[in-house]
């Protein structure tokens, strides 16, 4: 059923810190509203709880990328558009800008923000695996000031967050380290644009001496939330690149995550599919001069 | 809630003339394009952002209208389907969709338009490649496809890039 616009309101402040302020005196009163390519497809179906809106889209505070000596900070109302094009994002964290590309098609890339997929919370969010493969730092802004959380305890089950009601989303850090590392990254889906993954991965790794010095593994859509894992890294740190170990990756993997079926993919094929992938990352990674992905 | 109190007047650029609507702030821009200035060339698919139907240029970026709130819309600049029939910029495009067969039944044609419009825009000399990715967000269900890309290589080829 479509939902009556009379029914909603939109109050548009126009600044950071008005937006802030309006939380504040409304905590959880009010949903924000960025690109729309969740909220408005809520509101299209009728099944939009919220009835009184703050619209976020554009603000200029949210809407940059500052580049500084250790890490950059990813305004959370940079659109996937923005991260394609920018050119530290695509040099530095290919991860990022490869997912960047494969969400929706590109009427979704100039809408769809890197907060609000971090907001809304789907296991399947494109984004969210790189972000925990580069060890991601969320800035939360609110009327108490802001405070600075480890994206990976960011999402504490299936789209339960650790976000107060006033809280927003202001900045997500990527700590500048990783240009030393192969990228891997991949999504298995019907179809690369508009098509939701049934699986999605996003892998660093790092050699020395032979030897994997760091392995760093996030998938999508196999469990309540996007997955680091961290045990199948634990198998993989320290040890030589041997089909052993290869195969006790995959082992690992797939009892370290926790798929469902549903309307897309079913357990065993997404529990099958990461296997391969986390395989396939290991073949980059022993052989680099394939190039990233 | 009565109309006088939820309605608000928003300004906006539509087809390069500026535009005084009321409508309420989460109104679809689609539904203020098509309703209330009668610019039904905008068509609504899906209307939840999978098939490009409703698309249409806000301040030079593709977007789909059926996700974007009137109150988001305010102040910029919008090109609707009926602007681009009039701009000697996309003659090629338009005669290049008739002799390739890039037009059936017609509903998705004005957002492929508009998709491969801003294409063009930003890669004047596309590759194949980078015509499926820029049109990748439209879903036509008549065509197959292939005519559409085709007609809009060969747009391309015949300098629809202005």
């Amino acid at each position: 059923m479509r939902s009556d616009p009379a029914d909603y309101e939109i109050v548009a402040p126009g600044n950071l810190q008005d937006v802030v302020m309006l939380m504040g005196d409304n905590p959880g009163a009010l949903l924000p509203i960025a690109g729309g390519t969740d909220v408005m497809v809520q509101y299209a179906a009728g099944t939009l709880r919220a009835r009184k809106l703050v619209n976020i889209w554009n603000l200029p505070d949210l809407r940059r990328v500052e580049v500084l000596a250790a890490e950059i900070q990813i305004g959370a109302g940079s659109t996937y558009t923005d991260l394609r094009e920018h050119a530290v994002v695509k040099s530095e964290f290919p991860l990022l800008s490869r997912a960047a590309s494969w969400i929706g098609g590109i009427s979704n890339q100039n809408r769809g923000t890197l907060g609000g997929n971090i907001a809304n919370a789907s296991p399947a969010g494109d984004s969210l695996p790189a972000l925990l493969a580069y060890g991601a730092e969320l800035i939360l802004v609110s009327v108490r000031g802001e405070r600075r959380v480890a994206y990976r305890d960011f999402h504490k089950d299936y789209k339960k967050m650790d976000l107060a009601a006033d809280e927003l989303i202001r900045a997500i850090c990527l700590a500048r380290e990783f240009k030393p590392y192969i990228s891997y990254t991949r999504k298995v889906g019907t179809r690369n644009a508009q098509a939701i993954s049934k699986v999605c991965m996003a892998a660093l790794g790092r050699m020395e001496h032979g030897v994997i010095a760091d392995a760093r593994i996030a998938v999508g859509s196999v469990a309540p939330v996007p997955l680091r894992l961290m045990e199948t890294e634990r198998v993989l740190n320290g040890k030589r690149l041997e089909s052993s170990i290869a195969l006790l990756a995959r082992k690992t993997a797939a009892e370290e995550i926790r798929p469902i079926d549903d309307i897309r993919s079913t357990a065993r094929y997404r529990s099958a599919v990461v296997g391969n992938l986390v395989a396939e990352f290991l073949e980059r990674l022993g052989a680099p001069a394939a190039g990233h992905e | 809630m009565s109309d006088s109190v939820s309605q608000c007047e928003f300004s906006l650029r539509v087809n390069g003339v500026q535009t005084f609507v009321r409508a309420c702030s989460m109104e679809r821009l689609l539904d203020v394009l098509r309703e209330k200035l009668g610019l039904t060339g905008t068509k609504e698919g899906c209307g939840e952002g999978e098939c490009g139907a409703c698309a249409v240029l806000m301040d030079g970026e593709l977007v789909d209208s059926c996700l974007v709130p009137v109150v988001q819309a305010a102040g910029s600049s919008i090109v609707t389907i009926e602007g681009l029939a009039v701009d000697s910029r996309f003659r090629a495009l338009r005669e290049t969709f008739l002799e390739y067969g890039g037009a059936q039944c017609g509903i998705c044609t004005p957002g492929m338009m508009l998709a491969a419009v801003n294409l063009l825009d930003k890669k004047p000399a596309p590759t194949m490649d980078d015509i499926r990715e820029g049109l990748s967000g439209n879903l036509c269900r008549c065509t197959g496809y292939a005519q559409i890309l085709e007609a809009v290589a060969e747009a391309a080829r015949r300098g629809a890039a202005r």
